[in-house]
């Protein structure tokens, strides 16, 4: 077991208390709900995906634990600008990171500050709150309304 | 342990925790602080041990081997079903059906009761405190059968709202579905006085005993319920065991609820007959070594003084709610005044995850989340809360360890 501040983070605390990108985006394309059924945790994904498949703009609403949150926040900040292989590139990095399928150590990625989301492998109970937010990314990409895991 | 905690209300936690080999772990380096047995109460050493003989000496199928170990294992499953009929003062054993727990145990009333005797246009009414199991057979029930749902409203201390019990009963009130103590809240449901409103009107009443069990001396014929459903691993035994009460009258009516071996009488191509009671209503194989612990851990409980045992867990709920209370930013979530030992609680800012998280770094286990009972949430207009759970075994010590990780929790989210 690591310690507890690996898992709460200054930056996680940080962007829990002050979500980034947490509003609803009027003039988003894409929509999807992510609903994580065990523990009640909800958000929206909101999405302006241009005719280049660029992500413009994404933001982000709902309620969880400071994981959940912090991941959402800092999802919006990664992807955006991002064409959409490279947020599903990104998607499937932080997946492998917070799985233990990825040593963002010893491995070269392009996570950058997300890798602070890689003590959530330590505790499994917490990981789909880690990356809640991303599979709901991922269903807005896909043009699905909803995703839920459990 | 001091001698303050070890005399309290007369009670010897330290003794009665010997007989709980779990609570003798460390967890991430400290004592295991055990406060979830509202979701599943610790299992006592003679109930392990009772499983373990069964296993070793007595496995075989039920009451349908003629040879030695069939026998054996027959007497003692039956045993089981006595021991229940006693400790629930039940008037005939044939009135306690073993299920594998309380949500299997509704189901059985849903299909049994439900489907018989439940049509279009007919109501159920169901308390707004209910757990999941006893919302959505019901939700099921009514829309196959085009029946509908009412719901009996709590205030904002998580009360039961009885004066509309009346208003809510018409003549096409089929049931009344409502627990014994709140799983979320900790209430404690006035469950003889909600019965005898009932029967005023020929409205019968189900029980979910899934925490009344644990915590109260439950004597059926006193409430007069019809119904009345219990979980064992809420009351030290292990997984996989429960009973359904129910009186003979609605028995014998209901129709069965799963087919199979066991629960017939004869069985042709054109049409098989039923089995009496309780065989009926246990089609299969049933989980023969947990309804003989279950056995075992009513035995247990009834060889401490169980009346001594809830006076001291209420003295731990008066501690712990006094402690919580004095911290600010905790919100506690149900302020019945009848209480079971059952504390849920929000911490200002911080979501109830993040509590059990750093819970568990100190050894500490509590639930978070909504519960299985997201009506309540909605309710309070909160996602979810942390709860704690107290059973006869807990500590005031440990009482004082949540208090100190509750204020942890507020230094890490500060």
């Amino acid at each position: 077991m690591s310690e507890l501040s690996d898992l709460y983070q200054q930056v996680i605390l940080d962007h829990n208390k002050k979500p980034r990108n947490f509003k609803r985006l009027e003039d988003a394309n894409r929509v999807a709900d992510g609903h994580n059924p065990l523990c009640g945790d909800q958000l929206t994904v909101y999405m302006h995906l241009d005719e280049n498949d660029v992500v413009r703009d994404v933001t982000f609403e709902g309620s969880g634990c400071a994981i959940s949150k912090a991941s959402a926040s800092m999802m919006t900040q990664s992807i955006k600008g991002k064409t959409r292989s490279e947020a599903e590139a990104l998607f499937t990095e932080f997946h492998k990171m917070v799985t233990s399928e990825l040593d963002a150590e010893t491995t070269p990625n392009n996570l950058g500050r997300l890798t602070i989301f890689a003590g959530v492998r330590d505790y499994p109970a917490r990981v789909k709150c880690a990356s809640l937010s991303w599979h709901t990314m991922h269903a807005a990409l896909e043009n699905k309304d909803s995703v839920s895991t459990e | 342990m001091s001698t303050a905690a070890k005399e309290l209300n007369g009670w010897d936690v330290e003794k009665i925790r010997n007989d709980f080999p779990v609570l003798r772990q460390t967890v991430n380096g400290k004592p295991l602080v055990y406060l979830d047995s509202a979701a599943s109460a610790q299992v006592p050493q003679v109930v392990i041990d009772r499983g373990s003989r069964y296993l070793q000496d007595e496995h075989s199928n039920i009451h349908r081997g003629v040879h030695y170990l069939s026998q054996k294992a027959t007497t003692a499953f039956e045993g089981a079903r006595e021991k229940v009929k006693r400790f629930i003062n039940a008037r005939e054993s044939r009135e306690c059906i073993f299920v594998r727990g309380c949500t299997e145990g509704i189901n059985l009333v849903t299909h049994g009761y439900g489907r018989k005797f439940v049509g279009a246009g007919d109501e159920i009414i169901i308390s707004a405190m209910e757990h999941h199991a006893n919302i959505v057979p019901w939700q099921m029930l009514a829309e196959e059968k085009g029946a509908k749902i009412r719901v009996l409203p709590m205030d904002e201390r998580g009360e039961l709202q009885l004066d509309q019990l009346e208003v809510l009963i018409t003549s096409r009130t089929k049931l009344i579905c409502v627990m014994h103590v709140s799983n979320s809240l900790g209430t404690i449901n006035p469950i003889k006085e909600i019965c005898h409103i009932a029967h005023k009107q020929g409205v019968p009443v189900l029980v979910d005993g899934a925490q009344g069990a644990a915590h109260l001396s439950i004597d059926v014929q006193d409430l007069d319920c019809d119904f009345y459903i219990i979980s064992g691993h809420k009351m030290y035994a292990p997984t996989g065991s429960g009973v359904v009460y129910g009186k003979a009258e609605w028995l014998e009516e209901m129709n069965p609820f799963m087919g199979g071996g066991d629960m017939i009488k004869t069985v042709t191509f054109e049409k098989s007959t039923y089995a009496a009671l309780p065989n009926k209503f246990e089609a299969g194989t049933p989980a023969i070594s947990s309804q003989i612990g279950l056995g075992a851990a009513i035995d247990y409980l009834n060889s401490i003084d169980r009346e001594k045992a809830e006076r001291y867990e209420a003295e731990l709920l008066a501690y712990a709610t006094a402690k919580l209370s004095a911290i600010e930013g905790v919100r506690l979530i149900g302020t019945a005044r009848e209480k079971a030992s059952v504390i849920s609680f929000t911490v200002e800012g911080v979501h109830p995850h993040d509590i059990g998280t750093i819970f568990d770094n100190e050894g500490i286990a509590i639930r978070a989340g909504h519960h299985c009972a997201q009506p309540v949430m909605q309710f309070f207009k909160i996602p979810a809360t942390a709860r704690a759970s107290f059973a006869f075994y807990n500590t005031k010590e440990e009482v004082d360890k949540l208090a100190d990780a509750v204020q942890k929790v507020i230094e890490v989210f500060a």
